[in-house]
């Protein structure tokens, strides 16, 4: 076999192979096909990930499951892949919600039915590459790669300002990353010719080019977290996006973001981390709280649910940046936690959106007389998404505060205004849109949820819960990759 | 030894001169009804020279004709990719210029004979050498610039190219004779050798660097010598145009490396050139994929495209150092494979009485044909240099040997623009995929355009996920043949 039987290589290649087959096969003619061979390639994708998680070693330091191939020999660039707990629960987050799109979409796209399948299942195996490279240029790769498919599925599937998105997406992503290219050649020359993430590991570095390093570093991710104040691309992604994509975006994509923090600005130049960690918390901070209040006063749904990603990501970098394992686990929690909530609720809007084709709040109210079990399991993303305890939001949140307090308790009481802020906006819009008399008619003549969008929201809330009541399974991957990664970034790399 | 041996290296172009004499006579002798064969011929004489060069191939560098022709492993790799950029182009061309009336056997006598002045300057070691080629290239690309002879645009376009590159002729030549007057010699080895040893005089040497730079600025179209660019591109029949992108851009490559690197290559010279490049290589990426955005006609915006890829390469050469020509070369043969494909789907949604040169034309493209939109929606991302297409790689090399000569701000400076230039790459991508389609005629090439075509642009995609061998390719014919 070519690529040798790695589990890896069959997360990231299955869903590529299997949008190759659906490109091939799918026509609009015949595009209940090309649905199921992408619900078939979107499952065995998911399906192939399980291992990964039983068969990881939860005690080994290091990463698992590696696979090393040389790829451009020239420039001494290898197909390293590998995984700790961290990529781990990423890489399952990423396949379990491919196949929620694939399902969500199924009879709400009609149009090019082939190509929209295609694309999320190419980002899928990309994205899972993002997460299990260990080679710098294979993780730029790969990173770079999400921006194609996914901006086509904004410009093609979007709402109708989604070109303005598409095009806004890109530029501001490709914008980050470029210098990080750049960054990463340096490294290259310093490193006397090498692109692999270990050799960074131990590179020592005096604090200058660390500190350059590190800002063009964080320009990438920061876009992709996104920070403020370089979010703006986010509502307009998200609103404009078809379902799929928001969910996409919120649950994996803004990911990566977070995902190159950990695994490449922190260990590459943990100097520069320490001495700019004070500036990304205030970031951070301004996210979490000013964001929030701009999320109270959104008029459009999916909006308001981008507002709520871009301050409950803040909640991840502070985590992040606060250098302890609280905070480091919390964030990593609430990351997965926010990919099930987040797409939840995307896909929540997005049952509204099919029947009555207005994300406006001002267009819904007293949806609850005619959809009961819909109310009842957005009441529950509702409520996780302004972390309740029993909820996966709570766990997340609890972690990232209390290891907040430890760093300082100003960083702690800032950030626990989350709790009221998010309280506030997600209630409030779930009171508008859900409870009161039935606005109009349009609202009184929904029908309920169908089988289909009940399974997708039914597994949701079962992650959501099952991470609520018992989070162990999730934190038990993450203790040592968290230690050890915090361990090596304790020690300083001025030498 | 046998009589003949002294001329092995120079095979190929002997075949294809013998070649061309025969389709000029043959021609004659043809109906237009049978003007295939003319074509066939043609495409036999490159497959010949093909097949003649790649058995004489050979690591070690062969002189001939006194030192005034060499054959090394850069020479034959870039003579070979050529050949195939040449083949097919006129695979592209061919329904496209029967629609014009330009399928004669004008056009095809025209189009080997410019591939042997490419050929001579591939492979020329010495200064007369090097002219002679860049000549017989320059004046078959005027007059198949001409060629639509009823068009006033291409008339002018054809005078244009004339006088500047006339002009930059002459500027070379000046430069030439200046490097005479300095060492006494016309040969590059001996010219580096004197250079070398110190026996000319540095104020003619920079003088004359000035001039011969000026004069390859004009040939490649880089700031401040690109004016003729854009008008060549948008008035010359689009058959012509994507010939003038492609194949000359390799023998460009080659004339910049014997000229500037292997006989002005000396330590002294270098930093005066580097200097000019810098300058030269900013300023085309900046005015190159500005001006692009402003651009509605594609191939207008496309020449300007080519303007910050030569951008690219001269940032290639300007770092001095081995790696940094393979880069560049590299890089040279991916914008040929990128250029062949764009201006192949150019000709592909032209037909008879219409030009597709207009953005507005690729509109709505997925709906008429998704695998034709997929295939330009790989090579725009290629030409912007997103992963995972080749054209990122032929800018990471290229970045990484600049910023290994200590020029991390030029790195900079580079990815921003190629940020601006992903604009306008998209802006296609979005008419395509994005929009309604407004002209709905059926695409129906013929087989092998399709074929071709189809090759041309996934090999964007296959070199861009295995991009070593093209890679290891390039940097090694460059490490024993410089």
């Amino acid at each position: 076999m070519l690529l040798g039987f790695n589990l890896l290589n069959l997360a990231i290649w299955i869903p590529i192979a299997f949008g190759v087959a659906v490109l091939v096969t799918g026509s609009d003619r015949n595009a209940r096909l090309a649905r199921v061979i992408a619900l078939i390639g979107a499952v065995l994708g998911f399906a192939v990930t399980l291992p990964l998680y039983t068969g990881y070693d939860r005690l080994a330091t290091g990463f698992q499951f590696t696979y090393f191939a040389p790829w451009i020999e020239s420039f001494n660039v290898n197909y390293h892949l590998g995984i700790d707990g961290i990529s781990l629960l990423l890489i399952l987050l990423n396949s379990f919600t491919t196949v929620l799109v694939v399902i969500a979409g199924w009879e709400v796209i009609k149009e090019r039915v082939s190509q929209y399948l295609a694309s999320f299942l190419f980002l899928s195996g990309v994205m899972n590459g993002v997460f299990s490279a260990l080679d710098a240029l294979l993780f730029y790769v790969f990173f770079e790669a999400t921006l194609i498919p996914m901006f086509i599925i904004i410009g093609v599937w979007g709402g109708p300002n989604r070109v303005y998105a598409a095009f806004k997406f890109f530029l501001y992503t490709l914008a980050g990353s470029l210098l990080t290219l750049v960054a990463l050649i340096y490294l290259y020359n310093v490193s006397d010719g090498s692109f692999s993430l270990l050799d960074y590991y131990r590179l020592p570095l005096p604090l200058a080019p660390q500190i350059m390093i590190f800002i063009a570093f964080m320009l990438a991710f920061a876009v992709k977290v996104p920070m403020w104040p370089v979010h703006t691309w986010l509502p307009d992604a998200h609103v404009e996006a078809p379902t799929g994509g928001s969910v996409v975006l919120a649950a994996i994509m803004l990911k990566l973001g977070a995902y190159g923090f950990i695994r490449i600005s922190l260990p590459i130049v943990p100097d520069a981390s320490h001495t700019l960690a004070g500036f990304v918390i205030a970031l951070s901070l301004i996210a979490v709280v000013y964001i929030g209040l701009v999320a109270l006063v959104q008029a459009d749904m999916k909006k308001l649910i981008a507002y709520s990603s871009v301050s409950h990501m803040g909640f991840v970098t502070l985590g992040i940046f606060i250098f302890n394992a609280h905070g480091l686990e919390g964030a990593i929690i609430q990351m997965i936690s926010h990919g099930f909530i987040s797409g939840a609720l995307f896909l929540c809007v997005g049952v509204l959106y099919d029947r009555i084709h207005s994300r406006q709040i001002a267009d819904y109210g007293g949806v609850v007389n005619t959809m009961p079990v819909f109310a009842a399991l957005f009441m529950l993303f509702a409520m996780a998404n302004s972390g309740l305890p029993g909820t996966s939001g709570f766990v997340g949140e609890f972690l990232v505060i209390m290891g907040a307090v430890k760093a300082n308790f100003w960083y702690a009481a800032a950030a626990a205004t989350t709790l009221v802020f998010g309280a506030a906006y997600t209630l409030w819009m779930y009171k508008r849109v859900i409870f009161g008399a039935v606005a109009n008619p349009r609202v009184g003549a929904l029908a309920d949820l169908n089988a289909r969008e009940f399974l997708v929201l039914g597994l949701l809330a079962l992650a959501v819960l099952t991470m609520g009541v018992w989070p162990n399974p999730f934190a038990e991957v993450l203790h040592t990759p968290v230690n050890e990664l915090l361990n090596h970034v304790a020690q300083s790399k001025l030498r | 030894m046998p009589y003949i041996t002294p001329l092995l290296p120079a095979y190929p172009e002997v075949f294809l001169l013998v070649m061309v004499c025969v389709i000029l006579v043959v021609d004659l002798f043809l109906s237009d009804d049978h003007r295939i064969v003319t074509y066939a011929l043609t495409q036999l004489a490159l497959a010949g020279a093909l097949v003649l060069t790649y058995v004489t191939a050979s690591a070690e560098p062969v002189t001939t004709f006194s030192g005034m022709f060499v054959d090394d492993l850069m020479s034959d790799v870039l003579k070979l990719l050529t050949y195939i950029g040449v083949a097919t182009m006129l695979v592209y061309s061919r329904a496209y210029i029967a629609a014009r009336g330009l399928y004669r056997g004008e056009f095809f006598v025209l189009v080997l004979f410019a591939t042997l002045g490419m050929m001579v300057m591939i492979s020329a070691s010495h200064l007369l050498t090097l002219y002679l080629g860049l000549e017989l290239l320059s004046l078959s690309l005027y007059s198949m610039v001409a060629l639509q002879r009823d068009s006033p645009v291409a008339t002018e376009a054809a005078m244009k190219y004339f006088v500047l590159g006339a002009l930059a002729s002459g500027m070379l030549l000046y430069g030439m004779s200046m490097l005479y007057g300095a060492t006494g010699t016309l040969g590059i080895a001996q010219l580096a050798d004197t250079i070398f040893y110190g026996g000319a005089r540095d104020v003619v040497l920079v003088f004359a660097l000035v001039f011969i730079v000026a004069g390859l600025g004009f040939k490649i179209g880089a700031v401040p010598f690109h004016m003729w660019v854009p008008d060549v591109y948008h008035g010359a029949p689009t058959a012509v145009t994507l010939f003038i992108g492609s194949a000359p851009k390799l023998a460009a490559f080659a004339f910049i490396m014997r000229l500037l690197v292997q006989g002005l290559g000396a330590e002294q010279l270098v930093g005066e050139w580097q200097q000019m490049l810098i300058v030269m290589a900013v300023l085309s990426l900046a005015i190159g994929n500005v001006t692009a955005i402003a651009q509605t006609n594609l191939k207008r915006m496309l020449a300007y495209s080519t303007i910050g890829h030569m951008g690219y390469l001269l940032l290639g050469i300007l770092s001095g150092n081995l790696t940094g020509y393979g880069a560049g070369m590299f890089y040279v043969v991916v914008y040929v494979l990128m250029n062949l494909g764009t201006f192949g789907m150019i000709l592909l949604l032209s037909r008879s009485g219409f030009e597709a040169e207009n953005l507005e034309d690729f509109k709505g493209l997925n709906q008429r044909s998704p695998w034709y939109a997929f295939l330009m929606l790989l090579l725009m991302f290629s030409m912007a240099g997103v992963p995972p297409t080749v054209g990122f790689y032929a800018k990471l090399t290229v970045l990484q040997a600049v910023i290994n000569a200590g020029y991390v701000w030029l790195a900079v400076v580079a990815v921003l623009f190629s940020l601006v230039g992903a604009f306008y790459y998209l802006r296609l991508v979005r008419l395509m995929y994005f929009d309604a389609p407004a002209d709905t005629a059926p695409i129906a090439p013929r087989g092998d355009f399709r074929i071709l075509i189809s090759l041309n642009g996934l090999a964007v995609l296959l070199f861009g996920i295995l991009p070593e061998p093209l890679l290891a390719l390039c940097l090694y014919s460059i490490q024993v043949s410089l």
